[in-house]
């Protein structure tokens, strides 16, 4: 069978569909089981500088097989708790990536020495998500302040830094280069896609927080057309998220130019047994094509 | 997958305890909850108390600011309902014990009452503070073939004293296939032990912060399981191998508090 494993800046992975950032994340015992249940390696929930509850309750609509929406509002133990988690998950050997998200270029850079110090691999960058008010998008959004978020992380630590984009922009490959340009190691791309559930009987949003962020399989060929941008814009790698489900969405993404892939919903819907699921049928995939390695199917869907 | 469905009854079950039932046809099992959502509230996990096909119930004590809400709610109210979730208890044992604290009775109730129709002997140990706070006396006096036993804090009723003593005799004293549980985690922990003394298989309901309800955001997340999809339903036997029983559970934030 083809090698599965790959490489993100420098940080090896010995299969390619990691756990995404705020699917099982609040606790290292989770992390650890994500891991031994067959994820390349977890990104950890967006960390912030305090403890944050999050909004109340509903914080998520299913909608059937096709899409999930969520507005959890970044609830997270704050850096200072979380630590104990990440050794939990570190201890069962997983690839840690420690997801971090702050208010300002200061705050992120904290937070990342922090996280640096916990033990993680890698850090990524939340500047994406569509749902809190003064974090997250509202920041990522404008490539200048995400450039400045970028280098002061640079400069605060030496590790591996991944720049979560966001898709709710005019021109998401326009972010993805200006993380590059200011020093990131690579892209994670890309965050859920805002979106609102209304209830017709109540007339009323069905979230407490009103708008929420689109995931599933409803967002995976916005996700792939992001992907797809990126990479012809920048060189540094691509991690691909959105709605992967199945091997042939995690091939669909490799080709279009991701170099590991993230799963979150999926892991609602199909259980945590989804990363052996994938992780064997994009196997059978890359040997059907040939493909050695995944490295050789990166982007292959660009050939002229 | 939310249905938006009006409260058909309500019931004072105790002075701090209330009955909403609703219509709400998915099929349920004894053990498992839904996410009942009041509009402009907050929305939360409660165990069926009500299982029965098309009218279902949940039990609600004044706890929290939400369920001092909920109890407030009259007939006619719209909430909404998803769900239902988790596991179940298994319906197997021919001499079952229920043993239920406070507001537990809510969650072993119906499941404890399939036993007894399928022909199994069953046999209840009841507690509460008080006796006017004794939950479903009636309801578990109909079904309690093996007997009906009493303790409250201040000996209004039966054994004056913790439900836990009045169990730990029984356990000890007669024999049963399995024992199941529901009330304030040091009750549980308590109980596992004199179930695990007394080589009896004990099935606790945990219960934990929950915000999806699904097995996505961890809130509810119980050593490597997830209370809303492994539980809320917990074998003695797994619950030693979660540190966190009777030790630490999560607050919203996910931070670590005493159990």
């Amino acid at each position: 069978m083809a090698d599965l494993s790959t490489t993100v800046a420098g940080v090896v992975l010995p299969r390619p569909a990691l756990l995404a950032s705020g699917i099982w994340g609040e606790s290292g015992a989770s992390l650890a089981a994500a891991f031994r249940a067959g994820a390349g390696g977890v990104v950890t929930k967006s960390i912030g500088v305090k403890p944050r509850e999050g909004y109340p309750n509903p914080t998520i609509e299913q909608f059937g097989e096709w899409g999930m929406l969520n507005a959890m509002g970044l609830p997270n133990p704050g850096i200072e708790e979380y630590p104990k988690e990440i050794g939990q998950a570190l201890a069962a050997g997983a690839r840690v990536v420690g997801s971090i998200f702050g208010g300002d270029a200061d705050e992120f850079a904290a937070l990342a020495r922090k996280m640096e110090a916990t033990g993680v691999h890698a850090l990524e960058l939340n500047l994406s998500c569509p749902h809190a008010k003064g974090y997250g998008s509202e920041i990522g959004q404008d490539p200048q302040v995400l450039a400045e978020v970028v280098k002061a992380v640079k400069k605060a630590t030496t590790l591996p830094v991944w720049a979560k984009v966001t898709p709710n922009t005019q021109d998401t490959a326009l972010l993805a280069e200006a993380a590059e340009k200011a020093g990131a190691d690579a892209i994670t791309a890309i965050n859920t896609v805002r979106a609102l559930a209304i209830d017709p009987v109540l007339r009323r949003p069905v979230l407490a927080h009103g708008f929420g962020g689109l995931s599933g399989p409803a967002i995976r060929p916005i996700g792939l057309a992001c992907v797809w941008k990126i990479y012809e814009r920048v060189r540094i790698p691509i991690v691909g998220v959105g709605g992967i489900t199945t091997a042939q969405d995690a091939y669909e993404y490799i080709l279009a130019g991701a170099r590991a892939l993230e799963l979150g919903t999926a892991v609602a819907t199909k259980g945590i047994n989804v990363f052996r699921e994938v992780h064997e049928g994009l196997g059978r995939l890359l040997d059907e094509a040939h493909f050695a390695t995944i490295e050789e199917a990166v982007g292959q869907a660009h050939r002229k | 997958m939310r249905t938006i469905a009006p409260v058909v009854e309500k019931r004072w079950e105790t002075p701090s305890t209330v009955t909403l039932r609703f219509d709400y046809a998915p099929l349920a099992r004894p053990g498992q909850f839904v996410m009942i959502w009041l509009p402009g509230d907050d929305e939360v996990p409660m165990s069926l108390s009500y299982t029965s096909e098309g009218r279902k119930g949940v039990t609600i004590k004044a706890m929290g600011e939400t369920s001092r809400h909920l109890l407030q709610l009259e007939p006619g109210t719209r909430v909404g309902l998803r769900g239902p979730y988790g596991n179940t208890f298994d319906l197997s044992p021919r001499r079952l014990l229920v043993v239920a604290g406070g507001s537990g009775g809510a969650v072993v109730a119906p499941g404890a009452e399939e036993v007894r129709r399928k022909g199994g002997s069953v046999t209840v140990a009841l507690g509460a503070t008080t006796a006017k706070e004794l939950l479903f006396r009636e309801r578990f006096t109909a079904m309690a073939d093996g007997g009906l036993e009493i303790a409250t804090d201040d000996g209004t009723a039966g054994h004056r004293g913790y439900v836990t003593d009045v169990a730990a005799r029984l356990v000890k004293e007669r024999s049963f296939d399995a024992v199941w549980t529901c009330g304030p985690e040091v009750m549980m922990v308590k109980l596992v032990r004199s179930a695990e003394e007394a080589k009896v298989p004990i099935f606790c309901s945990v219960e934990r912060e929950m915000k999806c309800g699904i097995a996505m955001c961890d809130a509810c997340a119980f050593g490597p399981y997830h209370v809303c999809s492994d539980g809320p339903v917990f074998s003695g036997e797994r619950l030693r191998d979660i540190p966190d029983f009777g030790q630490f559970k999560r607050d919203a934030s996910g931070r670590r508090v005493r159990a």
